[in-house]
């Protein structure tokens, strides 16, 4: 495995403080590598999208982050911890280091400016020593690099498609030319032939620039294609985490069983889809131990007693993937 | 462009709408203004001078309903709106043209600087809610709900007096001829001071209130977070992004302000004496002086039609989604 570019560590996210405080991240640890396409999958509300701007802090309140380091690695020179930073540093840190392209991709873009405008204040804000005509000289490089023809430089949000506008956030976001790239459902709102269209290109950035992606959706079906690890989401909590093939052939978790089993295969004999009997637990109120317990076909007697941990599973690829639940007791947790 | 020619041509149709029925509103009320002046003088005037008026108003020859249509026309665009009765033998474009510098310049100045103090402190406070600024909201409600006229009555009660450094009333000290000299500008000013902190602070707080709460609701917008999440510095999110697209619904709120300039201050001014258009329209409501009336209304529809045209322009200008390609 090669070197990690962001670690994050025991993070906590809550939504209110004190008592009424809704725990929306609960000590979540994740590795991402260099290079590497990471998914994060999960129902809606299981925490996926808090965790992407919590390890970024731009929680809007009442999201408070209350435990837990973001380590970043530089290219050149010492780690450091993103939530300790200062907001002169933080303002540094972001888009240069870490981009990410949003859910909404129609709202993205602020409807008053031109679309070069958009672009060449980034480079305005991080590199003020640019001049002005290779700030526009570098945005139109980006927007050829996305497929959008450079004569749409002067155009207005409301000129272009769906499709064109998340190119145009992706572009954005590479103009930096950050290690990092989270994207947070970037293709919601787009129709599936501009998804993979639009993912087909990301990727192929990727092996270009050598950025790593964080890549948030809760359609398991494209992070099988397009990642190369996948974390599942649960509750606040990552339940499964393991190289995307072995979660596609034998996830452990039952609840990863659950969200493949509800997507239909391309190839192999007709089977029915099942589908997750119930509905996401209630953050404010979540069962005991095993938070997915009432929802799992397979619970049995610790589950409702104890909360399993993350840990290597004793599967033969035991030593690339961990699972938090009592069906397989871990030998060695991690994080 | 045709956008701006449609808007153009409905604004022409508006003015032509609203002057026609400025010209057919006097013509149903009974009685004729020779009757109401014979009235005014109680039967001191000649059967000569009787017949001599209505020489002078043109009611000597009965031309059809049309033909006075179209010289109300001719007259209107040589700038004769009639004699006044109240000021008679005064034209009306002449007493119009007195009062309306005092308006425009009173009530005019402070629309403007209440509405970018307002804006301003909105964007403030709307961009730090849930800070000390929200404590200062109340007050901006409760002062916002106040008449402008039962403020300027207080202000009177309160600051004027035989000592005071405020008067009472009055555009000016009684005896200066206005020109822009070192007697007449500040005494214009010093009697302006009062009316001028009575709009502002009933209208400030209007102004305050609507933009806090488009920034509140723009901030929410995820243009802004992403804003954020590049890296740039809080003052060009707070104003290029946040503050840029919450102010699009408070222009059409300020150009309606400016077309109410003439017309929607009337009782500061009655309540000041100050010699503006709303004090001129109230003395010729008491003095049934019909072409005054019909003067001012003339205007006060055509400055609502030029600030709504204003407001368009500066939509066409901040809008982009408002401008249509070719």
């Amino acid at each position: 495995m090669t070197e990690p570019v962001l670690e994050i560590r025991n993070l906590n996210v809550e939504y209110g403080l004190g008592d009424q405080a809704v725990r929306a991240v609960r000590d979540v640890n994740l590795t991402l590598h260099r290079g590497e396409v990471l998914g994060l999958a999960g129902e809606s509300g299981s925490g996926k999208s808090t965790l992407a701007y919590g390890m970024t802090r731009l929680l809007a309140p009442p999201g408070v982050i209350s435990g837990g380091q973001v380590i970043y690695h530089p290219e050149q020179g010492d780690p450091y911890d993103v939530l300790e930073l200062s907001d002169a540093g933080l303002r540094r840190f972001r888009w240069a280091e870490t981009a990410i392209v949003f859910q909404g991709a129609m709202n993205s873009l602020n409807p008053v400016h031109k679309i070069s405008t958009q672009l060449t204040d980034v480079l305005e804000a991080h590199e003020p020593r640019m001049s002005e005509s290779s700030r526009l000289a570098r945005a139109r490089e980006m927007l050829k690099l996305v497929g959008i023809a450079p004569d749409r430089m002067d155009a207005y949000p409301h000129q272009l498609s769906g499709g064109m506008r998340q190119r145009v956030m992706i572009g954005m976001a590479l103009i930096l030319q950050p290690q990092v790239v989270i994207m947070d459902e970037p293709t919601t709102a787009l129709d599936v032939v501009m998804q993979r269209q639009i993912l087909g290109q990301l990727i192929e950035l990727r092996e270009r620039l050598g950025f790593s992606v964080i890549f948030i959706t809760h359609d398991l079906s494209l992070l099988v294609e397009f990642s190369n690890r996948i974390a599942i989401m649960y509750g606040g909590r990552i339940v499964e985490e393991a190289p995307a093939a072995s979660i596609y052939r034998d996830a452990l978790h039952p609840y990863s069983q659950g969200l493949l089993g509800s997507f239909p295969a391309l190839r192999g004999p007709r089977r029915e889809l099942s589908g997750i009997p119930g509905s996401p637990p209630d953050l404010k109120g979540m069962p005991a131990g095993c938070s997915f317990h009432p929802r799992c076909p397979k619970a049995f007697d610790p589950c409702g007693a104890n909360i399993p941990v993350l840990g290597r599973p004793a599967t033969p690829d035991g030593g690339a993937r961990s699972v938090a639940c009592w069906l397989h007791p871990t030998a060695e947790p991690v994080g | 462009m045709k956008y701006f020619l449609q808007r153009l041509g409905f604004y022409v149709f508006t003015a032509w709408a609203a002057i026609t029925l400025n010209f057919f509103i006097p013509r149903l009320i009974p009685g004729d203004p020779v009757q109401a002046l014979i009235t005014k003088y109680q039967g001191q005037l000649s059967s000569q001078a009787i017949e001599s008026l209505y020489v002078l108003f043109g009611l000597d020859e009965n031309g059809s309903l049309w033909s006075d249509y179209v010289d109300y026309w001719k007259q209107l665009f040589g700038g004769d709106l009639g004699l006044s009765f109240a000021f008679f033998p005064t034209p009306v474009s002449e007493v119009l043209g007195d009062s309306i510098l005092w308006t425009l310049m009173l009530v005019g100045v402070t629309t403007i600087l209440s509405f970018a103090i307002g804006t301003g402190l909105g964007v403030l406070a709307g961009w730090r809610r849930g800070s000390w600024t929200d404590g200062l909201l109340p007050v901006t409600t409760f002062l916002s709900s106040v008449p402008y006229f039962w403020l300027g009555i207080i202000a009177i009660y309160l600051f004027t007096g035989p000592d005071s450094f405020f008067p009472s009333g009055g555009g000016a000290e009684v005896g200066l001829v206005p020109a822009w000299d070192v007697y007449f500008i500040p005494s214009a000013i010093q009697h302006s001071l009062l009316p001028a902190l009575t709009i502002l602070v009933s209208s400030v707080s209007g102004w305050i209130l609507s933009m806090r709460n488009m920034m509140v609701t723009v901030a929410s917008e995820d243009y802004i977070t992403v804003a954020h999440a590049k890296g740039l510095p809080e003052r060009r999110v707070a104003l290029s992004y946040a503050a840029r697209n919450a102010l699009l619904p408070n222009v059409s709120g300020f150009a309606l302000s400016l077309g109410f300039i003439v017309g929607g201050t009337f009782l500061v001014e009655i309540v000041f004496s100050y010699p503006g258009i709303g004090f001129q329209l109230f003395q010729a409501l008491g003095a049934n002086d019909y072409p005054l009336m019909q003067g001012i209304f003339l205007i006060i529809t055509i400055s609502v039609l030029v600030a709504n045209l204003l407001a368009d322009i500066a939509y066409l200008l901040l809008d982009p989604r408002t401008r249509k390609e070719g």
